[in-house]
C-alpha cells in the first residue's frame, strides 16, 4: 500500500475490520509484529510516535484542560521547540481557518464538543512539516449538520495546506465526499483502493460493491462461460469473454441496481416477484425475488404494473464477474 | 384537589431524631452547659457565662496562651504534613504499574499503613524509635546521629511527622491513582502526537485531571491532622515540655488531668468550630472549583 505526498485519503470499512489499528500502525501508537512502515523510503518501524513526525485526531475530543484555546493549538509547536513569532502565526492562521480565532483567549474547558473536536483538529493540522495527518473518525460527536460543514472545511483545508489526509470512517457518504482515494477494509485486509468512482464503476471485491452504493450491489451465484452467464437456467449476455472459469470456485456475477431495469414480464427476461418499491426521492428501487436470492433494480419513470411478476433487463456492460468473491477479468 | 392529611412521617422519622437526639444534641447541649460554668467537685456548678471563653481568647491568660500556642503546633504540623505527603502521594501514584498482577501488589501495600489502629501505630513508632530497644533509634545513634525523641523536641517533631507521613501517604496515593487511572488513552496517545515531554504530560494532563480527587485529599488530610491526638500522645505524651503538645491533647490534659470542665468545655467548642469552618470553606472551594459551568455557546 502507498500513500502519496499531498492525497487525501479515505480508510473505508465496517467496525471492528482493522482501519483505526492500521492508523495506531502508522502513527507508532501500536507496534506491528511483521511488516514494515516507509516514510519516504526510509523503515521508521521501530520509531516511537514522537519521531515519527505524524499528526493524529482522535474519534474523542482530546483537550489540555488548564490551557486556553491558543495555547492548546500552539502546544504541537512548543513541544518541538519552534520559535514564538512561528507558533502564534501559525496558530492564527489556523484558528482563522477552523473560526477558533474570537476563542483563542478562552480557557478550552468550557467550550462545547463541537468546538473542542475543532481545536483537536487544529493541533493536527497546525504543524506544516507533518508527513501525514490522521483522522480516526473524528467527527462522530459532531452534530449531522456541522458534520457537512466541517468536512467541506476539512477538504478545503487540505488544498490550502498540503498535507496528506488519512480519514478513517465507516461512513461511505463521509469516505466518497472527503476523500480522492478511498481505501476499502475488510476482515482486516485491504479489498481495493480507488477513486470513488472507480470503487463505483468496478468493485474489485463483492464486499465493496455490496458496501458502497445505496442499495449495495447485487450479487448473485450464477454459472458463466464466454460471453454469457446463466441464472437459474437464463442466459443473460455478458459484454466481455470470461472463458473457461476455474472449477470449484464460487462463480458470481454482480451488478449495480442503477443498472438493472424492472420491465413487465416477458419471454427474453430474467422472471423476479416484486415485494416492494423503495421510493428515494430521485430515483426509485424496486426490491424483488429471483428464485431465492433479493435483488434491487431501477424502476425506469413512468413505469407501472398491476400484480407482483415483473421481468429484469441488464445493462451487459455493467456486469461483472466473481470468482470466490475477488472480481474476475473478462477479455473484451 | 384533595390532599389526605397523613402525619405517620413523623412516627417514622423519629428512630432518627432520638437516636441523633442521644449521640449527638444532648451530648454537645453538655458541652455548651459546662463552658458556662464552673466547678469544685462534688457535682457542684457555678455559672460563669462567657468567662471562659473570654479567657479562652485572651493570650495572656493560661488558658488562652496554652490554646494559641498548640493551636499554632497543630497548624505548623498540618502545613508540614501536608507539604510533604501530597507531592509524595503524586509521585508513589505515577510510579504505579497501570496493568497487571503487580497493580493488586501495589494495592495491598499501600493499603496496610492504613489498616493499623491509631495508637498501634503509636506504639510500633514509640518502639522503632527508642535509642537503647528501637531498630531506627539504635542504628541512628550508632552512626553518630544523636537521635532522641524523648528528650530532643526537634527529634520528637520529626518522629511525629515522619509517622503520619508513613500512615497517611498512602491515602493521598491511592487517591491520586484513581484519579489517573480514569484518564482515556487517547489524552496519552495525544500528548505523544504533540510530542510533548513527560513533565508537559504530567502538567498538561495529569495534574489538571487529578485536581478534584487531590482537593479531596488535602481535605481530608487536613481535617484529619487537624485533630490528630492518639499517635502523638502513644510517642511523646505531648513532649518533651509541650513542644508536640496538640489542642487535642491539651484539651484531655484540662479536662481529665486537671478536671477544669468549664474551660475543657469552652476550648472543645472553639475546637470545633475552627474545624467546621476549615470544612466550609474547603467545601466552598472544592464544589466551586469541580463545578462545570454551563457550556457557553461553541465556535460554530
Amino acid at each position: 500500500m502507498t500513500w502519496r505526498q499531498g492525497g487525501a485519503y479515505a480508510l473505508l470499512g465496517p467496525s471492528g475490520c482493522g482501519k483505526t489499528t492500521l492508523l495506531n500502525l502508522i502513527s507508532g501508537i501500536v507496534t506491528p509484529s511483521r511488516g514494515q512502515i516507509l516514510f519516504d523510503g526510509k523503515d521508521i518501524t521501530p520509531l516511537s510516535t514522537q519521531k515519527r513526525n505524524i499528526a493524529q485526531v482522535f474519534q474523542f475530543p482530546v483537550i489540555y484542560d488548564t490551557m486556553t484555546v491558543g495555547q492548546n493549538l500552539a502546544f504541537p509547536l512548543k513541544n518541538r521547540g519552534v520559535a514564538k513569532a512561528d507558533v502564534d502565526a501559525r496558530v492564527r492562521q489556523i484558528a482563522d481557518l477552523l473560526d477558533l480565532t474570537p476563542y483563542l483567549k478562552r480557557k478550552a474547558t468550557r467550550l462545547t464538543a463541537d468546538a473542542k473536536q475543532k481545536i483537536s483538529l487544529g493541533r493536527g493540522l497546525v504543524r506544516s512539516d507533518v508527513a501525514a495527518v490522521l483522522f480516526d473518525e473524528p467527527l462522530t460527536v459532531i452534530d449531522p449538520e456541522l458534520k457537512w460543514q466541517l468536512r467541506s472545511k476539512l477538504k478545503a483545508l487540505h488544498r490550502e495546506l498540503d498535507l496528506t489526509m488519512i480519514y478513517v470512517t465507516h461512513d461511505q457518504t463521509e469516505a466518497l465526499t472527503f476523500a480522492d482515494t478511498v481505501v476499502v477494509m475488510h476482515d482486516g485486509r485491504v479489498v481495493q483502493s480507488g477513486t470513488p468512482a472507480e470503487l463505483f464503476d468496478k468493485p474489485a471485491h463483492t464486499f465493496v460493491g455490496y458496501f458502497i452504493g445505496s442499495p449495495g450491489m447485487n450479487i448473485v451465484p450464477a454459472e458463466v462461460s464466454g460471453h454469457e452467464a446463466r441464472i437459474d437456467g437464463h442466459v443473460i449476455g455478458l459484454r466481455r469473454n470470461y472463458g473457461v472459469l476455474p472449477a470449484g470456485k464460487k462463480i458470481e456475477i454482480g451488478v449495480r441496481p442503477e443498472f438493472v431495469d424492472i420491465a413487465a414480464p416477458a419471454s427474453g427476461l430474467l422472471s423476479a416477484a416484486i415485494e416492494r418499491i423503495d421510493d428515494l426521492g430521485r430515483i426509485q428501487f424496486a426490491r424483488v425475488r429471483v428464485g431465492d436470492t433479493k435483488f434491487a433494480a431501477r424502476v425506469p419513470p413512468g413505469f407501472s404494473i398491476s400484480g407482483n411478476a415483473a421481468g429484469l433487463i441488464f445493462n451487459p456492460e455493467h456486469i461483472h464477474v466473481y470468482a470466490d468473491s475477488h472480481l474476475v477479468e473478462g477479455v473484451a | 384537589m384533595d390532599k389526605t392529611v397523613n402525619q405517620k412521617a413523623w412516627f417514622l422519622v423519629l428512630p432518627v431524631f432520638l437516636v441523633v437526639a442521644f449521640s449527638a444534641i444532648l451530648p454537645l447541649m453538655t458541652v455548651v452547659n459546662y463552658s458556662m460554668q464552673d466547678t469544685f467537685g462534688n457535682n457542684q456548678f457555678f455559672w460563669n457565662g462567657v468567662g471562659w471563653f473570654k479567657e479562652l481568647l485572651d493570650p495572656s491568660t493560661d488558658l488562652g496562651g496554652r490554646f494559641l500556642a498548640s493551636l499554632g503546633r497543630n497548624l505548623f504540623f498540618s502545613a508540614v504534613i501536608l507539604a510533604i505527603e501530597v507531592p509524595l502521594g503524586i509521585v508513589v501514584a505515577l510510579s504505579m504499574p497501570r496493568e497487571g498482577w503487580s497493580v493488586a501488589a501495589c494495592l495491598v501495600i499501600l493499603a496496610l499503613p492504613l489498616l493499623i489502629p491509631w495508637n498501634v501505630v503509636g506504639t510500633i513508632w514509640q518502639i522503632f524509635g527508642r535509642p537503647d530497644i528501637g531498630l531506627l533509634g539504635y542504628v541512628l545513634n550508632s552512626v553518630g546521629i544523636n537521635y532522641n525523641y524523648v528528650s530532643n523536641d526537634v527529634d520528637a517533631w520529626i518522629t511525629v511527622i515522619v509517622m503520619d507521613v508513613w500512615h497517611w501517604t498512602s491515602l493521598v496515593a491511592l487517591l491520586c491513582y484513581a484519579g489517573l487511572k480514569s484518564i482515556p488513552d487517547a489524552y496519552y496517545q495525544a500528548a505523544q502526537i504533540d510530542g510533548a515531554s513527560r513533565w508537559a504530560v504530567f502538567k498538561a494532563i495529569q495534574l489538571p485531571k487529578m485536581h478534584r480527587v487531590l482537593l479531596i485529599a488535602v481535605l481530608l488530610r487536613f481535617m484529619d491532622s487537624f485533630m490528630i491526638y492518639t499517635e502523638p500522645f502513644v510517642v511523646t505524651g505531648g513532649g518533651p515540655g509541650n513542644s508536640t503538645t496538640f489542642i487535642s491533647i491539651e484539651l484531655v490534659k484540662i479536662a481529665l488531668g486537671q478536671f477544669d470542665l468549664g474551660k475543657a468545655a469552652a476550648l472543645s467548642l472553639v475546637y470545633n468550630l475552627i474545624i467546621l469552618i476549615v470544612c466550609w470553606v474547603f467545601y466552598t472551594v472544592m464544589t466551586n472549583a469541580g463545578a462545570d459551568r454551563p457550556a457557553k455557546e461553541g465556535a460554530a
